[in-house]
């Protein structure tokens, strides 16, 4: 399969591999995907409280190459945004923007709910009610 | 300077051996006549070739050169042998038993027998790859007609107890095939002492050129005869119509006479080679080679690696030409069916690599590879949640994973 220039480019150089503490209050954590699937992606974010900015992201991807450039690609737009802007993200622009396969869309759907399942565990966590439209993954 | 990528798939087809072309050169060009061409030196020079061919190839496998019939490959071969002895051999019964580890050519050949109305036994195989010989005994019943078992498997190189295998048949009246394709010209191979009653190969799997096979047909104790699946001229003791290749026949008896000759060195030098890669690999923890590792063919090693992702890997490995199944599979993204015979998970057997080696493949190739598999799995892994939940003791088959 020929992936594009981005993919190939996130897959080599992949940004903010990593771990965040996932016991701080303010760090929330999205774990999606299954082994037997093929992916699993953990997403995770650190949120500034006074401004609800999102100040640090990390990823751990088990995946295709597009699950990994799906999940740095990610994180990459997290920083800097606040949580309702993450909120607003949405799986088409990731494909867009990596110039996915219509075979590997599934990679940005999980990037997606990876995104919302992190915001949902920090909501939970600081005693906002959890989303509704994302499912609780675990 | 090594040229990159480094091709390791030569259980998919290997390169041609230079020996090999030249032999073949005169064929395409001077020497053109047909083989069945009896009225003319054209025709003759040509048959003498393929005759010669024959005796190469005999000497190979310790038949007799007139129980070689010349085939497109071994595809074609597995099918005119499984079907050709459903068909000639009706009247006894129709009942086939073959491993569930066969390759498509003789899996999908006996779904065609099904659907003609024969009956097909698949047996399973143990961790190792082996089938067992007590099950394939009990599976024998008067019905039976074939029992057909490859020598050594194309995606983990697993040789079967093939004499013993041969024996049981023949204690039930039953002819015994075998798809040699990965075996011939790697180990000996010898028809006679092994039992083969027929047997598939091709010339591409051992330094000849792709479209010509073979199939041996046994001639005494017992005298063996497939029904033709083509019809035509009758060429080939009217087993397999069609105008001999002979610049390819002339190839595969070359590829057979320097198997022969060089064999026990090429073995020596591949085992040794494939030895270092699968022992530097397996220094990676986590990591296991999948099939018999004592009942094997010296050039091939199948290693699997947990918490990586095949798709991820085989992407990580971009220098290295290897497969994650058989050719014939990998454009599907279904994991190897032959690993999860051997009771691999899904996620473990697309995880896999098949490494092959050949005549041409070098040291610096393989030091080459060992680096560069370890680099890739290594920086895999360290993105990889699953292996940072190994390595914190946790058990991954009792997380509640959320499904896509």
């Amino acid at each position: 399969m020929a992936y594009s220039d981005k993919v190939i480019d996130h897959y080599s150089n992949p940004r903010n591999v990593g771990t965040l503490d996932k016991s701080k209050k303010n760090v929330g954590t999205g774990l999606v995907g299954a082994p037997e699937c093929g992916d699993v992606m953990r997403l995770q974010i650190e949120v500034d409280e006074t401004t609800n900015t999102i100040t640090d992201a990390k990823f751990k991807t088990f995946g295709c190459g597009s699950a990994i450039a799906s999940s740095s690609l990610a994180t990459e737009w997290l920083k800097g945004k606040t949580v309702d802007e993450a909120l607003a993200i949405d799986n088409m622009e990731i494909v867009e923007e990596l110039a996915l396969p219509p075979v590997k869309i599934h990679c940005s759907v999980l990037a997606e709910d990876a995104i919302k399942s992190a915001i949902n565990d920090y909501r939970v966590k600081n005693g906002m009610p959890a989303l509704e439209e994302s499912k609780a993954h675990h | 300077m090594l040229k990159l990528p480094i091709y390791l798939d030569n259980n998919a087809t290997t390169p041609l051996d230079p020996r090999v072309l030249e032999a073949m050169m005169p064929y395409l060009t001077e020497v053109f006549g047909n083989a069945a061409s009896r009225n003319h030196p054209f025709g003759w020079a040509a048959e003498e070739a393929v005759d010669y061919s024959r005796e190469q190839i005999a000497s190979l496998i310790n038949c007799d050169s007139k129980e070689i019939i010349f085939t497109s490959g071994a595809t074609e071969s597995d099918n005119l042998g499984i079907k050709g002895v459903f068909e000639m051999y009706a009247q006894k019964g129709n009942h086939i038993i073959t491993a569930t580890t066969e390759h498509k050519a003789v899996l999908d050949t006996c779904k065609h027998i099904e659907k003609l109305g024969g009956r097909v036994t698949y047996l399973p195989v143990n961790e190792e790859g082996l089938i067992s010989l007590a099950e394939l005994e009990a599976a024998i019943t008067p019905e039976t007609i074939l029992v057909t078992i490859m020598y050594g498997n194309n995606e983990t190189g697993t040789i079967q107890p093939i004499r013993e295998i041969a024996a049981i048949a023949h204690k039930h009246g039953a002819l015994f095939m075998s798809d040699g394709t990965q075996a011939v010209g790697k180990i000996p191979v010898d028809v006679i002492a092994d039992g083969i009653d027929i047997m598939a190969f091709t010339a591409h799997k051992m330094y000849g050129p792709k479209g010509v096979g073979a199939l041996y047909v046994r001639r005494k104790n017992p005298r063996v005869k497939v029904t033709a699946q083509m019809d035509g001229g009758g060429h080939e003791r009217g087993m397999r119509s069609g105008t001999l290749n002979v610049p390819g026949i002339v190839g595969l008896g070359k590829a057979c006479e320097l198997a022969r000759l060089e064999m026990a060195a090429d073995t020596a030098r591949l085992s040794a080679l494939r030895d270092k890669l699968e022992r530097e690999l397996l220094t990676l923890e986590e990591s296991y080679v999948n099939g018999s590792r004592e009942h094997r063919l010296p050039h091939v090693t199948n290693i699997s690696f947990k918490y990586v992702e095949g798709e991820g890997l085989m992407m990580g490995v971009k220098d290295l030409a290897v497969s994650s199944g058989s050719a014939c599979t990998s454009a599907s993204l279904e994991p190897s069916y032959v690993l999860k015979a051997l009771g691999l998970s899904d996620d473990l057997a697309h995880s896999s690599l098949r490494f092959g080696l050949s005549r041409f493949t070098t040291e610096e190739q393989i030091d080459y590879a060992i680096n560069h598999v370890k680099e890739a799995v290594t920086k895999l892994r360290e993105m990889s949640p699953l292996w940072e939940m190994f390595k914190e003791g946790i058990d991954l088959s009792k997380i509640e994973w959320a499904e896509h």
